[in-house]
Order: structure tokens, then sequence, then C-alpha cells
């Protein structure tokens, strides 16, 4: 459901993604690990729409659309959600009435009524618990004053709400204590499905642990050098990425 | 010099002058400009008590001796007091046929504002062809305040009906020299609302002005005079969202409120004035002078949220005169294009347990320029003062200005007063995480801009509220950049 072909991008000028390709199918989950600076939360941006980035060559197309002929929120509206690695923090508007807006939307973008009240409200609860995220969380103001943990639950907690067919996860593991991480990727667990993708950017395997994926790219000066199963994973940790900057010449054996 | 010879002319002509003038009163307008034979027309016309008029030729006197100021962080070109028409008869405004003939951007802002067909035939002076609920529900209104007491009427009407009233409380706030725009109200003042709540009296409806103006323009100068006797309560609406077109640049109008002993006044401000073209050339000067006095344990607070006027110059203040009396002001206020506000609040705290809340929000966007300027001033009475303010400047772009010159004086040590102050901007990763969950942009900064003035908003009776909201996104469309 997305196909990368030849992506190229660049921010200020430096390249960041030289080439990348990939394909994605329903419901499966696909990690992106690779050491600093090689593109990894580029790739993220690029597919959710931030114009700092520039695309200079390629094409992503998902669920047979241009991705790139579709504005940040439009794209939104056919499914892409991001989890980001620094949610920002909107004062004045809460939770409740963000999400809300988010909903209708989308609902009114794709022809549909808005939702109800009581609906929205019982939806909120439900899904509320899959991240342990209380009330008192739900009611103040997006991110403000949350932890470094509420805050990647208030991701999951919104993915939930907003039901994507594509989610992509930018170092949500980042910054997380254990306890945290268990319940974020519990979270995430929970809503994998045959109709959804996850496309989980990491660093570190530990995250792997609890997010089994399907498959797991390497990611390096901008390019996908190595695929495998979960396995690859575990290889990575214990050989560190000098082991693919080897591989890939750029130090000597 | 104009002032020596106008006493010298007034000296030799004597009585003739008050009797007899050279302009024909029967005629609907002053001839352009503005002297005393101007004035007493304008007495006349309105058949005043010789004491009104007295009133007006002092201030205008006054008002001869005083300086434009200029200390304001605006620029804006001075306006000619000669080249004005101080009195024109209300007119029946040119009746149109349809809406069709009603300019088309106009309709498009009522509609963005949720106002309806009806409302929108009566703001643009469309023919009625049928009798609208709103002059039944006005005739209901008023027979409900006259059963409890309540005086809502028009300025002119309230001269002529309860002069005691007036005389008693008439430039007792607002003295006839208190500022050069105060004092050309004094002299010139057309029309403007006039409200008394009797003793205990708690005005079961909020006030507005809707059903006071029918057909009239707004005027230029108005005066409103609110009095709220012991232990009443009175909630009072100004102005509505409908963009004010108005061929005349100058407003400076005149309010006073005075809440005796246990007496509440809550006076809400929507505004929105024609800001002019793209430009914003042809748009309202916003020069008002708002204030209120506090007998004991008496409360008075300005909620406003204001915008479109070109430049706007206001401070509505409060007067602490008694002992635990409250003064609150809530306002938002928004630029955009090429507008300028330099606004604030005063608060004078004399009584003793005083209490003074300022919560002001501004909103720069375009290239404007917004200024807060408030004054905290504790005099050597007021034991145990408290004040809490709070100023906030929310920029939308790199061209726009804010600016906050608080001044706090306090003379009496056993005062608590705490200022606040933020500076932030609409971040673009703000906007960004809006989108990315699927809220457009135009989306997003209205939440965001709401969020901001939520505090402010929460003032506001709800009806107003609604339409606040409402006003604040139509001001800032196509504000992001």
């Amino acid at each position: 459901m997305l196909s990368i072909k030849n992506l190229h991008a660049e921010v200020e000028g430096k390249k960041i993604l030289n080439g990348l390709n990939l394909e994605i199918k329903s419901g499966e989950v696909h990690a992106i690990m690779g050491p600093n600076g090689s593109g990894k939360s580029t790739l993220a941006a690029v597919l959710a729409g931030n114009d700092a980035f520039d695309v200079t060559e390629g094409s992503v197309t998902f669920k047979g659309q241009d991705l790139f002929e579709m504005e940040p929120d439009a794209r939104s509206h056919a499914g892409v959600f991001l989890a980001f690695q620094y949610p920002v923090e909107i004062p004045g508007v809460s939770n409740i009435n963000f999400l809300k807006a988010a909903i209708n939307e989308r609902r009114e973008a794709l022809g549909l009524e808005r939702m109800a009240a009581k609906e929205f409200l019982a939806m909120v609860r439900e899904k509320a618990k899959l991240v342990e995220l209380d009330n008192k969380l739900t009611n103040r103001s997006v991110n403000e004053g949350f932890s470094g943990g509420e805050k990647k639950r208030n991701e999951i907690f919104q993915m939930a709400m907003l039901e994507p067919t594509l989610a992509i996860l930018d170092e949500t593991d980042s910054g997380l204590d254990i306890d945290a991480l268990r319940i974020v990727a519990n979270g995430v667990n929970q809503l994998r499905s045959a109709d959804r993708s996850f496309i989980v950017v990491t660093h570190y395997q530990r995250l792997l642990d609890y997010i089994i994926p399907d498959f797991v790219h390497v990611l390096f000066n901008g390019q996908i050098v190595k695929t495998g199963g979960k396995d690859l994973a575990l290889e990575l940790e214990e050989k560190g990425y000098d082991w693919i900057k080897k591989e890939q010449n750029e130090i000597p054996a | 010099m104009a002032n020596n010879e106008d006493a010298l002319l007034k000296e030799v002509t004597g009585k003739e002058y008050k009797y007899g003038f050279t302009t024909n009163i029967q005629s609907d307008k002053a001839p352009l400009g503005l002297n005393e034979d101007i004035i007493r027309f304008i007495s006349a016309k309105k058949s005043e008590p010789e004491w009104m008029l007295d009133f007006r030729l002092e201030s205008y006197r006054r008002w001869l001796e005083m300086k434009e100021p200029e200390w304001a962080h605006v620029k804006y070109p001075k306006p000619d007091f000669q080249n004005i028409y101080y009195y024109s008869a209300p007119q029946q405004k040119k009746k149109l046929g349809s809406l069709d003939e009603v300019d088309p951007e106009l309709l498009d802002t009522f509609k963005k504002l949720g106002i309806s067909v009806d409302e929108q035939k009566r703001l643009t002076g469309v023919a009625i062809d049928f009798v609208m609920d709103s002059v039944s529900v006005a005739t209901s209104f008023k027979e409900k305040l006259g059963e409890l007491g309540i005086i809502f009427c028009s300025f002119s009407e309230a001269v002529q009906k309860y002069p005691e009233l007036v005389r008693k409380y008439m430039g007792t706030v607002v003295p006839k020299n208190d500022n050069f725009y105060a004092a050309l109200n004094s002299a010139v003042f057309t029309d403007g609302s006039f409200a008394y709540i009797p003793k205990g009296v708690r005005c079961p409806m909020e006030l507005s002005t809707y059903f006071r103006i029918n057909e009239a323009q707004t005027g230029q100068f108005e005066r409103t005079l609110v009095i709220a006797d012991q232990g009443s309560y009175v909630s009072y609406l100004e102005g509505c969202t409908a963009p004010m077109r108005d061929e005349n640049q100058l407003h400076a109008a005149v309010v006073e409120l005075i809440a005796l002993d246990d007496a509440e006044i809550k006076y809400s401000t929507v505004q929105n004035w024609y800001p002019g073209n793209a430009e914003g050339k042809g748009g309202v000067f916003n020069f008002v002078t708002k204030r209120g006095l506090c007998e004991t344990n008496a409360k008075i607070s300005w909620t406003q949220v204001e915008t479109g006027s070109a430049v706007t110059w206001k401070y509505p203040s409060c007067i602490l005169k008694g002992d635990n009396s409250i003064g609150e002001f809530y306002s938002v206020a928004v630029t955009n294009n090429h507008q300028q506000a330099d606004t604030g609040t005063k608060m004078i705290h004399i009584g003793k347990n005083t209490k003074s809340t300022i919560i002001s929000k501004g909103i720069s966007a375009g290239q404007s320029n917004n200024s807060y300027r408030g004054l905290v001033k504790i005099n050597k009475s007021a034991t145990n003062a408290r004040n809490f303010s709070q100023c906030d400047s929310l920029l939308m772009g790199d061209r726009c200005g804010a600016h906050t010159f608080p001044y706090i004086e306090v003379g009496n040590s056993s005062a608590k007063v705490e200022h606040e102050a933020t500076t932030s901007k609409i971040g673009e990763d703000q906007i960004f995480y809006c989108l990315q969950r699927g809220i457009s942009e135009e989306k997003a900064i209205s939440l965001i801009v709401n969020g901001y003035c939520k505090d402010v908003l929460n003032k506001l009776p709800m009806e107003f509220a609604v339409e606040a909201q409402k006003l604040l996104d139509i001001s800032l469309e196509g504000s992001v950049g």
C-alpha cells in the first residue's frame, strides 16, 4: 500500500535521502534503523509532508495515489499518521477539542457526518485506556505540562482515535523508561491489524522486543542498505552500526 | 487666539447669540466646521436645557486650550476638526430593494459570522417586507424593563425625561477636561445610551444597544452613561460583530459607568470596525474614553473583543474609590494588515481592600502594531490593595509588532501587585502538528487563537462569546505567513 521509489530529499541544501526504496504491504510492520544522521526522521517528515524538507527526486505512492500531490492534512485524511519524536505543545487547546476537530475534519473530507458528542466521548474513554492515559490528561491542553512519557502515550492515544492505515512512529521510544516503553508498545500492538501498516523508526533494538517487526531495514547515508527479518535487529545490537559502516566501506575493515 | 475672538464676539453680541444664530435651525445639517455657533445649533436642535448647553460650551472652551496628544504608539493623519459635520439629522437610511444591491464582500462577511438573512437586511437597510420578530421582541423587552423601573433609552431622551439623573452624574467620571477627545466629545456629542438600574434591582436580561439603535447611523461622538444604584446589577452589551461601515473616520465616544454601593456593572464590547480597503485607507479611528467609578463594595468589569479599526486608542478604566471595590479588565485586541492599536486600562486604587484584575491578550498579524499600555496606581490611602495583571502578546508572522508599556505606581506599602507578561508566536511546528492530524491551517489558527483568548472569551455573555469567536476567525483570515 506504500511504494517509495528512488526518493531523494534534502534540507537547506543538504542531501539527506539519496535514493531510498521501500515497499510496504497492508498489515506489515517495518522497522527502520540506522545511525544518527542516516535520514530516519527525514523519511518520516517527508512522508508526512513537512515542507522544511525538499523532495528533489523520486515518487511515493500511497494506496495508488501520488502522496506528493497531497497537502499534509489531505494525507492525514487519506490515513497517514505520524507519531512525532518531539510532540509540540499547544496551550489553550484541549486534547479533546483538538481531537474532535481532527476527527470531524477527516469525516467532512470523506463526506461523512460529524461524530456525535456522546459517541466521541465514549471513544475517548475507550482509547485512553489503551495507553493508560487518565481523564485529567485528556482534558488538559495538548501536551502542555506533559512528561516525556505522557507525550509519547498521547501520540499513541491520538493514533488510536484517528485510526490511520499507515502509522509512522518516529523514535517513539526515545526518552522513555522501561515502564512507559511497555505501555506505549502495548498500545501499538493492540492497534495492529490487517488493514494497518506501521513504519517504526528507531535507534535501539529494545523497542523491537515489544513491537515485533515483520521487516527490519537499515538506513545508511540516505539509502536502505540492508533488509532482513526481526533477527537483523538483534544482529545490529550485537555488532553495532560500525558493522554496517564497514560493509559500506565507510570504515576500513 | 480663536478662543479670544470667540469670547470677544460673545461679549459683544451677548444674549442675541443664544437665540438667534446665523445658521438656519430648520436645516438638517450644520455647516462644516466647529465653533460655538455650531454647538448652540446642536443644542437647540435637540431642545436641550440650558445647563446642557453650558456643559457643552465649557467643554468646547477647554478643548480649544488643549493640544492633541501625541504620546501613543500610533501614527495617523491628524483629523481636520474643521472638516467635519458636527450635526446631521438622523436620516432614514436609503432603502435598498434587496440584498443583491449590497456589497457582496459585506454579505460574505455576514455569512461567515452566521448572521441571519433577516438580520443582514436590517443591517444594510434593505426594506423588510414582513414584520420581523425582533420588533416584537424589542417591545416586550422594553415592557419588562419598565415594570422593574429600569430606564434604558437614548441619551438624548434621557436629557429630556430624566434631567436630574443625567445632570447629577454626567461628567463625574470623565470630566470635560479629562483629555482632548473627551473634551471634544463633551462639546459635540450627538447621542448614545443611558441606563439607570434602581436600588436592589437585578436587570433580568442583557441590555444591548441592538435594541436601541433602529435606523440611526452610529454617531461619531457617542455618549453613554450607565448608573447602577445601590445593590443593583446590570450586564450591558455594546456593539455587534457585523462590520460597522461608517463614512465618518473619527469615533470619539465617552462611556461613563457608575456603580454605587454594592452594585455591579458588567460592560461587554464586541466590535468589528470597518478596516477600510486592503491598504487600510478609510478605516475607522477609534478614540474612546471609557471609565467606571466604584463605590463601596461595588464591582465593574470591562470585557472587550475588538478588531477592525485602523487606529485604536482606548483605556477602559476603573476608579476603585469605595472600600472593597473590584475592577476587572479582560481584553482581546486584534490588529492585522496595517492596523495599529494602543490600548489598555487604568486601575486606580483609592479605597481600602480594593482588587483589580487585568487580562490583556494582544494578537498582531500582517504588518500591524499592537501596544498594551496599562496603569496600576495604588494611592497612599489604598491600604491592602491587590492587583493581578497578565499581558500576553501573540505574534503571527514576522512583520508585525507587539509592545507593552506597563506603569505601576504604588503609594502604599501594604499593596500586592503582580504582573506577568508573555510573548509568543504561533509556531510553524504547531501548525504542522495540526496539519498532520488532518486539521486545516485555517482551522488550526482558529483553534490556537481561541485557546489563547479563552480566558477573555469566557467572560463574555454567551451569545457574544460565540460571535466573538467567529469574529476572531475572520479577522485573522489570510494572516498566515
